[in-house]
């Protein structure tokens, strides 16, 4: 049942006006950051109070206004959309207090700008979560990469000059390429609007017609995924400060080039087409290969920051597998890691931002003893390790479990061998990060205080840890992410059983 | 009154900049504000006409000038093409007109009178053009518009001259031509009258004649809209126009010949006819080549307002390949993109002007830290950029939507691959002046007109500038209105079978 409501639009525009209020507030630092706090608390109110009637099968549905004579800025909640709705806005709470602290405590220039352009990001990222055709995707997609562009741009000097126009290539190329993809897609089928299950068929078009769009729109996707070969621009881009590299860079921006392979796959061609025109195979190979290559270069890279978003390389690929297998249980388990490792991976990245700003140490080798200065950080830090490993009782557990299942349920076996060996991987270039923590001894006694400890940074660290934790041990708890991938997964693979099993 | 509407919007602002001189002497502003206030009579006029055949659901309104029957007399058709194209020339006029009282507002009465007259004409020039339904009085229109458009161009400093009179001779090759073909359209049928020629014509769809005719209906105008490769006066032209008059004449005078086009092409001529299909293979040839050159160009430029003009000649190509492809999407897309370049162009040229006023900089290297100080303009210049570029909710993303759906539904995919093209060199030639504009350190510019406050300009220029850059988000979110509501009326019979 269709439930028409303006609230989708709400969560939209909450963080609009709040960008705006933000602008406006930029001689008071206080209330400026209390737009901010107030807009994320306010949006995940919105966006929870949708769950239940979504988990009950109805839809959320309101249309804006036409974008085209046919086409209207709509936007729905449907199970798969409210996953990535629910993740990203769960998620900015605590984000927000830690992006406060780490802003005041590196003393930022620039905070006002920062401030506005995170949260029309957020804006951005629940229209891509709830859109319901491909232009109102689109749409915000391209306001995404207009809004993180200049949180690359951050620091102002010359490297993140050349990090965000590197961003700005690979983005608006693809951007560029999936909207021709999406007036072919249009021009074949006339509808836009997304069907579980996907609404082209092979009478619309040519195979190579159809191959050709699939090309066009899972490189949009796979660039933002930074699916190698296209990942140039993440390791780069994590010259921005270290939240915006934890949200944007390790869930938000990332994510959407996620979840628009997951939208295409599973909306738009759907896994029985696209079984039959064969190319996704293609993409499989190039999420496996991107796997084992990132985890390796991972284990290589000094810098803390840049091992972690070849790690994120890594990670996202996995999701990009699950959806590319096409059988129920591989697209289930991509769901569930898109929850997953957004939340370890922004633990991660929260401590490495806070050993940055405590210690003004960037690279692996120099964080000798600092588990004895930072034990808090650091438990957080090897508890979200071990999760990115896979233990079980971890939040990472249940959706590789997952995957593997669904690689086998795909008649895929070997596919198995790569999650395995990129567990061990994962876990080859993170522990040794926690064993230079607690086990080296500091040679020089040199590490100082550097300014207080900053309880807006710990205390966000802690939440998300108790969420990878809470999430690992029970999986459904509220706001039901196993049950809302479960749905999202038997609406898009209904009447298909993966070909094997 | 509401009748005479239609004559309205070219009878205010003759009258008014024929009388301007003569006010001037009087007293030196007041010539200038006669004719501000006569073209926003013309735009209400204009209003109240687009309103009527929209109410009328698309039917074309009629004047006819002193009472005399169309095959005889001159008569003024608005159609939702004509009348939406009106509303958008008097819309700008009355904003150009008021941002460029400050430029002149220093010199004696001579200047100041001379200017607004000009202008004037310039106005009553594009209006008239658009609302005609004569070929003739449409050459009688085109000549206004370009001879104020030479005035105004020569106005504008030292080497301006030059720029104008290479204009004033290429111009006039391109208005000859026009004439020509009305000469030869004229011997085949023996009316002036559009509807009438259009009626007449279709016998004569084979004749040599016709040919020729086409040839040099596409070549003149060609000329007059700067369409490659005929587009050498241009830069020069916009370049050095004068800084107040700029955004009229790069925003809308080279739109105008691509209405007649339209017209002539698409509502007398139809497009069905092998004549006419292989002129638009030409006009998709030409528009194909000038987005690729204008835009490469435009990026080797680094006066801000010469690059505005060669990227001027690669928009000029999306509505050249928009109607090339012959087809609905293409024309829809052609006819939005007329409108939403309009405003882009003049918004640009808008902004470059303000910043031309208060520090005399032109070169786009040297606009470091101006979000600072004019903060309005950096807005506006970010969203002319971005709609430039194509990006949605701005204005542009919706032109190029059209233009991309019909070039699919023609199944000619060579366009799509130019459109994607052309809008990542736009990216980056206009990326380039965002990061100049927010992220450069702050250049040394020297104040020529000082200006302490807030708006960083005086209001008379801050108001305009700020009303085309909300314009160009609101086009967007309204772009779905102008299509259905007026262009989707107003479509060539060609489209409707």
């Amino acid at each position: 049942m269709t439930i028409i409501d303006c609230r989708p639009f709400l969560a939209v525009g909450v963080s609009f006006l709040a960008a705006v209020l933000i602008a406006f507030s930029r001689k008071y630092p206080n209330l400026r950051e209390t737009w901010s706090a107030i807009a994320s608390i306010i949006k995940f109110g919105i966006i929870l109070s949708m769950v239940p009637e979504v988990l009950d099968g109805n839809y959320y549905e309101w249309t804006l206004c036409q974008i085209t004579d046919t086409v209207g800025l709509t936007l729905r909640t449907d199970p798969a959309g409210m996953i990535f709705a629910v993740l990203a806005s769960m998620l900015w709470v605590p984000m927000n207090f830690y992006s406060i602290g780490y802003m005041r405590c590196n003393n930022e220039k620039e905070q006002t700008g920062y401030f506005a352009a995170f949260a029309i990001c957020m804006s951005s990222v629940m229209g891509i979560a709830m859109a319901a055709n491909l232009l109102t995707f689109f749409m915000f997609y391209e306001l995404l990469t207009l809004a993180s562009y200049p949180l690359v741009l951050h620091k102002r000097n010359e490297e993140a000059l050349m990090a965000s126009r590197k961003y700005l290539i690979y983005t608006l190329i693809s951007g560029q390429l999936f909207l021709a993809g999406i007036v072919a897609v249009y021009c074949i089928s006339g509808t836009m609007d997304f069907t579980a299950g996907g609404f082209l068929t092979t009478e619309m078009a040519p195979r190579w017609l159809l191959q050709a769009i699939f090309v066009l729109m899972i490189l949009a996707g796979s660039v933002k995924a930074a699916v190698m070969p296209l990942h140039g621009w993440l390791p780069a881009a994590m010259i921005a400060p270290t939240p915006v590299s934890a949200l944007l860079h390790a869930v938000a921006v990332v994510k959407t080039g996620v979840f628009c392979v997951l939208r295409v796959i599973g909306f738009v061609f759907g896994p029985k087409l696209l079984a039959e025109i064969g190319t996704v195979d293609a993409l499989a190979w190039a999420a496996a290969a991107s796997i084992l290559i990132s985890s390796l270069i991972a284990l290589r890279q000094d810098h803390l920051k840049r091992r972690l978003a070849f790690s994120t390389i890594g990670q996202l690929s996995y999701i990009v597998l699950g959806a590319a297998l096409l059988s129920p249980l591989s697209i289930k388990g991509a769901y569930l890691h898109l929850v997953a490792h957004a939340v370890m991976k922004i633990t991660l990245f929260m401590c490495a931002g806070l050993i940055i700003a405590r210690t003004h140490r960037n690279n692996i080798s120099e964080l000798y003893g600092i588990g004895k200065k930072l034990p808090v950080t650091m438990a957080c830090f090897t508890i979200a390790s071990l999760g990115i490993a896979g233990m079980p009782f971890l939040v990472g557990f249940i959706s590789k479990w997952n995957l593997a299942l669904g690689a086998l349920q795909a008649g895929k076996p070997l596919y198995v061998l790569v999650w395995v060996a990129s567990a061990l991987l994962a876990a080859g270039y993170l522990i040794p990060v926690c064993q230079m923590a607690y086990l080296k001894k500091d040679p020089h006694e040199d590490i100082r205080e550097y300014g207080e400890i900053s309880y807006r940074m710990l205390i966000p660290i802690c939440i998300t840890t108790a969420m990878a934790v809470i999430l690992g041990i029970m999986p459904d708890i509220y706001p039901h992410f196993y049950e809302l991938a479960t749905m999202a997964s038997q609406a898009i693979c209904a009447g298909w059983t993966g070909g094997w099993l | 009154m509401m009748q005479h509407a239609p004559v309205m919007i070219v009878l205010l602002p003759v009258s008014a900049a024929l009388l301007c001189m003569l006010f001037s002497r009087i007293s030196k502003n007041l010539g200038s504000w006669l004719v501000i206030a006569s073209i926003f009579g013309a735009f209400f006029s204009a209003v109240t006409a687009l309103q009527q055949v929209i109410a009328n659901n698309g039917a074309p309104l009629h004047y006819w000038m002193g009472g005399w029957q169309p095959p005889i007399g001159i008569e003024f058709v608005i159609d939702p093409l004509s009348g939406i194209l009106a509303v958008l020339i008097t819309f700008i006029a009355l904003l150009v007109s008021i941002y460029s009282r400050p430029f002149v507002k220093d010199e004696d009465w001579l200047h100041i009178g001379g200017y607004y007259t000009l202008f004037g004409l310039m106005t009553v020039g594009m209006c008239g053009m658009v609302i005609t339904g004569d070929v003739f009085n449409l050459y009688v229109y085109l000549e206004v518009m370009s001879l104020s458009g030479y005035g105004l161009i020569a106005l504008g400093g030292k080497k301006s001259m030059l720029a104008a009179f290479r204009y004033l001779l290429i111009g006039t090759i391109g208005a000859s031509l026009y004439l020509l073909g009305v000469g030869y359209m004229y011997a085949m049928t023996g009316t002036l009258n559009m509807a009438d020629m259009a009626a007449l014509s279709a016998g004569h769809l084979h004749s040599p004649l016709f040919a020729m005719a086409v040839g040099c209906f596409v070549i003149g105008f060609g000329i007059k809209m700067a369409l490659f490769p005929l587009h050498g006066w241009q830069p020069d032209a916009y370049t050095y126009a004068h800084p107040g008059a700029a955004a009229l004449i790069a925003g809308i005078m080279s739109k105008i010949p691509s209405y007649a086009m339209i017209r002539f092409l698409f509502y007398m001529f139809k497009v069905d006819n092998p004549v006419v299909s292989s002129a638009l293979n030409v006009l998709g040839i030409m528009g194909v080549a000038g987005i690729l050159i204008g835009s490469v160009m435009a990026l080797a430029q680094y006066d801000f307002r010469r690059m505005l003009a060669y990227s001027s000649v690669a928009q000029i190509g999306y509505i050249a390949i928009g109607l090339a492809m012959g087809n609905m999407y293409g024309f829809i897309g052609a006819v939005l993109h007329i409108i939403n370049h309009a405003f882009m162009k003049c918004a640009l040229f808008l902004v470059i002007g303000g910043i031309e006023y208060r520090f005399g900089e032109v070169n786009l290297y040297r606009l470091g830290g101006l979000n600072k100080k004019m903060t309005i303009s950096t807005i506006t210049v970010t969203f002319a950029a971005l709609s430039m570029i194509g990006l949605p909710p701005t204005a542009g993303f919706f032109s190029k939507w059209y233009l991309l759906l019909g070039a699919y539904t023609g199944a000619q995919y060579f366009y799509i691959g130019v459109l994607v093209i052309s809008s990542l060199l736009n990216a980056i030639y206009f990326f380039r002046i965002l990061e100049q504009m927010f992220i450069q350190r702050e250049a040394s510019l020297t104040e020529v007109h000082r200006h302490k406050g807030k708006l960083g300009l005086p209001v008379e220029m801050a108001v305009p500038i700020f009303v085309v850059g909300i314009g160009i988000i609101a086009l967007g979110f309204y772009s779905v209105d102008i299509v259905t509501d007026i262009i989707k009326l107003g479509l060539p019979e060609v489209f409707l079978r």
